[in-house]
């Protein structure tokens, strides 16, 4: 790329792999996932030859998707990976999806097949803009080395603008080798998509004066708090300071508002705290920021919050109305409308807002319930003390967190405490078993001193387990925290409640030993079965240098509770301490059954 | 439509026979209206912008009940997508916004309600359709007389056939080509609907 022409535009000749890869350094990326095969062969060679942009080669594209995805949400920046044609593209299927659930911003580069094959059935071809259509935000099958720069900036710039997502950039082989014309981003107008970020004022001022009238009120934040920055969240909590408002969080939301901070309800929905989905259900206002009444949040939706008018803040118009009715509905950047909100309820201070004192001495009779309790065992280890003790023995390090999908993943949430953003990254949407190893990978990567955890369970991580070959290529050292129950645990919590306790083939008969297994990758494994060997088992993971899988056994039988049983309402949970055999296997009576 | 109204039909016989598997989502029964609206959609017209938007409507489960897409605007490179869909007014409500979120999207109106707001009954909307009838005697010289009466033109013809154009509202097509069934219908195709509102206004 050194010997190019310049003009006064910045505009250079180069083939189209180098404008593939100089793209990358002028949209500021620095790391990137990947995998090489015939189709990308020219990009992998040009990215050879330079060494502004890292290369982290993993061992399945779909570690690559997941990787980039771990990078982005533990940074904010575009998390980017490159794949082959043919089965490099489908395999990024999986995480393309899960980002474009959780709002991730990814770029994907995947090769094609020359131009003159493409529909011949040719080696290693499939119609990846097709396939990865509905999975994208946007994608682009690039057919002239002309149109290639001006595509690829769109790229990074769709993929990080409005509700963030994934998109792919498919480039067949003949364009990446065709001599063309780069220009660079600030040479391309990028106005067309342009969506809407500042909220409509005369709604942000109709929300706080319904905020001020509340005499029940509670915020519910999402996702869209994280990705609108830190300073978003920052406006978060300066917004609970001054109105004294509760507060809950989705999955996606946790560390927006601190755990310990005065305010905080805990996690809401299915898997949520009692005070949290108490709360929603008799709320007055809800003021709902970043999130979108997923299924698993609003459970029965004709008896979710009955009492309350509701304020949505979505940057992504199609989430106002889609689940529940919005009465102000405000469409824009979470930060931005969040700004509006903390400027606009400080200059109306003279006026005074409803007392809300008789509400919060409800909330803290139903905190009292404390439904997140446990009993402790002394023989075999609770997978809730599990996650406390690890809480406890990393809370003060620079750590980031990401989970499998499952039980454990619904423990982490309840029982690790989130005082930052960008700390948590679990596949919220899409729920993807096996996105834990390869984005804890990806926030070690891009944070290569601190500490990153992946909360796993023993049958989603056996699903990227390949990946432990990457982090030890890159001495990335992650650690590996399985707990493990021998069995697909919140399978077989469903097929307990809904399906007469037949456990269908939830149960891991051959088991790898993954101390073992460990080993075998050349990092270090460690095994724990004893509630009293529980911490120095937590601290040789911590402090071991390099990758560790802890193979933590616990209690193979506990089940996740409270949760919000099928056709319920939020104010119909199941406490742990109620939840006997008996209750879990009546816990969804005939009219709950038949309503699906 | 006629499928999904096959489809219900099959699920309810299955309701009755044995009761539905348990599961935690909860799925309310539908009781609103069902409507049915014109959309306009301003899109680019780059590769795969029609199956970007069809796919949309299958992949969350949407109906078309026509569809109409050309270039409008050659310059700009803008074809212009006219879709009736029905649904319950939130779905629309719902359609409209996940198009205007697609990248290459650049509007969307829906005319049905902007004639409504207009004061106006509905927007124009015109369909086109040939229609080749076969005969001889006097069903030809009948199919001759009804195409007269609805101002359907002859656009092809042998001593044993007619191929008619015929333009109008799709009740008007409708109407003619179930009054040539018994007179030797061959074939018909037909454009799908083309609309836009009335009055000076633009899109």
């Amino acid at each position: 790329m050194a010997s190019q022409k310049k003009n006064d535009r910045g505009a250079r000749e180069m083939t189209g792999a180098a404008m593939v890869v100089q793209a990358m350094i002028d949209n500021g990326v620095t790391d990137i996932f990947g995998y090489p095969g015939g189709a990308v062969l020219p990009i992998y060679d040009e990215l050879h030859q330079q060494e502004s942009v890292r290369h982290v080669l993993v061992r399945h594209e779909q570690g690559a998707g997941h990787a980039a995805e771990g990078y982005a949400r533990s940074t904010g920046k575009p998390g980017v990976c490159l794949v082959t044609s043919g089965p490099g593209a489908t395999n990024t299927v999986t995480p393309l999806q899960d980002a474009l659930m959780d709002s991730i911003p990814l770029v994907c580069i995947s090769g094609q097949v020359p131009t003159p094959l493409i529909g011949t059935d040719a080696f290693q071809e499939c119609d990846t803009v097709g396939i990865t259509r509905p999975c994208t935000k946007h994608n682009w099958l690039v057919s002239s080395v002309d149109e290639l720069a001006q595509v690829l900036h769109e790229a990074f710039h769709v993929a990080t603008h409005g509700r963030p997502g994934p998109v792919v950039v498919d480039v067949p082989k003949d364009v990446q080798f065709a001599t063309g014309i780069y220009l660079p981003p600030e040479a391309i107008d990028q106005s067309a998509y342009a969506p809407r970020e500042q909220g409509d004022q005369a709604m942000i001022e109709a929300a706080i004066e319904l905020m001020a009238s509340a005499k029940k009120p509670v915020i519910y934040s999402g996702g869209g708090v994280i990705n609108a920055g830190p300073e978003a969240s920052q406006l978060l909590r300066e917004l609970v300071q001054l109105t004294d408002f509760p507060i809950t969080s989705t999955l996606m939301g946790l560390g927006a508002y601190p755990a310990s901070g005065d305010n905080w309800l805990g996690m809401l929905g299915m898997h949520g705290t009692y005070e949290a989905n108490m709360t929603m259900h008799d709320c007055d206002v809800m003021v709902c920021i970043g999130a979108r009444f997923d299924d698993r949040i609003t459970g029965r939706v004709d008896a979710f919050a009955p009492d309350a008018k509701i304020v949505h803040v979505d940057i992504d118009p199609s989430q106002i109305n889609k689940v529940v009715h919005a009465d102000v509905p405000i469409i824009g950047d979470c930060g931005n409308v969040l700004e509006d909100m903390v400027r606009l309820w400080r200059a109306r201070s003279g006026k005074k807002a409803a007392v809300i004192s008789d509400w919060w001495a409800q909330i803290k009779k139903w905190r009292a319930r404390n439904s997140l309790a446990y009993t402790p065992n002394k023989d075999v280890i609770m997978p809730q003390m599990a996650i406390e003790r690890l809480y406890h023995l990393t809370k003060d390090r620079d750590t980031y967190i990401t989970t499998e999908v499952g039980q454990h993943q619904m423990w982490a949430a309840q029982f690790y405490g989130f005082e930052q953003p960008n700390r948590w990254m679990t596949s919220g949407g899409l729920g993807t078993m096996g996105y834990g190893l390869p984005a804890a990978l990806g926030v070690q990567i891009a944070h290569p001193d601190a500490l990153v955890i992946d909360i796993a369970g023993d049958a989603s991580i056996q699903m990227c387990i390949q990946e432990m070959s990457c982090a030890i290529q890159y001495d990335a050292p992650i650690k590996i925290m399985i707990l493990n129950n021998e069995y697909m645990g919140m399978v077989r919590q469903w097929q307990q409640l809904l399906h007469g306790n037949r456990l269908s083939h939830s149960y891991t008969e051959a088991m790898p030993d993954f101390v073992k297994l460990a080993e075998a990758y050349g990092g270090h494994g460690v095994r724990c079965t004893k509630p009293s060997q529980l911490d120095d088992a937590i601290m040789e993971m911590i402090e071991t240098p390099g990758p560790v899988i802890f193979d933590c056994c616990v209690v193979t039988l506990a089940n996740c509770f409270p949760m919000i049983p099928s056709g319920k309402a939020h104010n119909e949970m199941l406490l742990p301490d109620e939840a006997t055999d008996e209750a879990v296997g009546s816990a969804i009576d005939g009219e709950g059954k038949a309503l699906v | 439509m006629e499928l999904s109204r096959t489809m219900s039909d099959t699920t309810d016989n299955k309701t009755r026979t044995m009761p539905p598997p348990a599961s935690a989502y909860f799925i309310a029964e539908n009781r609103e209206r069902i409507v049915r609206h014109t959309l306009s959609v301003l899109v680019d017209n780059e590769s795969g912008v029609l199956a970007r938007v069809i796919g949309l409507f299958s992949g969350r489960g949407y109906n078309i009940e026509s569809l109409t897409v050309s270039e409008t605007e050659h310059e700009r490179h803008l074809s212009r997508i006219t879709i009736i869909s029905s649904g319950t007014p939130k779905v629309l409500e719902q359609i409209k916004r996940q198009l205007e979120r697609m990248v290459p999207v650049h509007r969307v109106v829906d005319l049905t309600l902007v004639a409504e707001q207009r004061g106006h009954d509905k927007a124009l909307e015109r369909e086109l359709a040939l229609v080749k009838v076969a005969g001889e005697g006097e069903k030809r010289v009948e199919a001759m007389r009804l195409a007269d009466a609805f101002r359907a033109q002859v656009i092809d013809a042998s001593t044993d056939h007619f191929t008619f154009e015929i333009t109008g509202r799709t009740s008007k097509i409708e109407q003619f080509i179930s009054i040539m069934a018994p007179l030797g219908l061959v074939e018909v195709c037909r454009t799908g609907v083309a609309a836009m509102n009335r009055g000076s206004q633009g899109m």
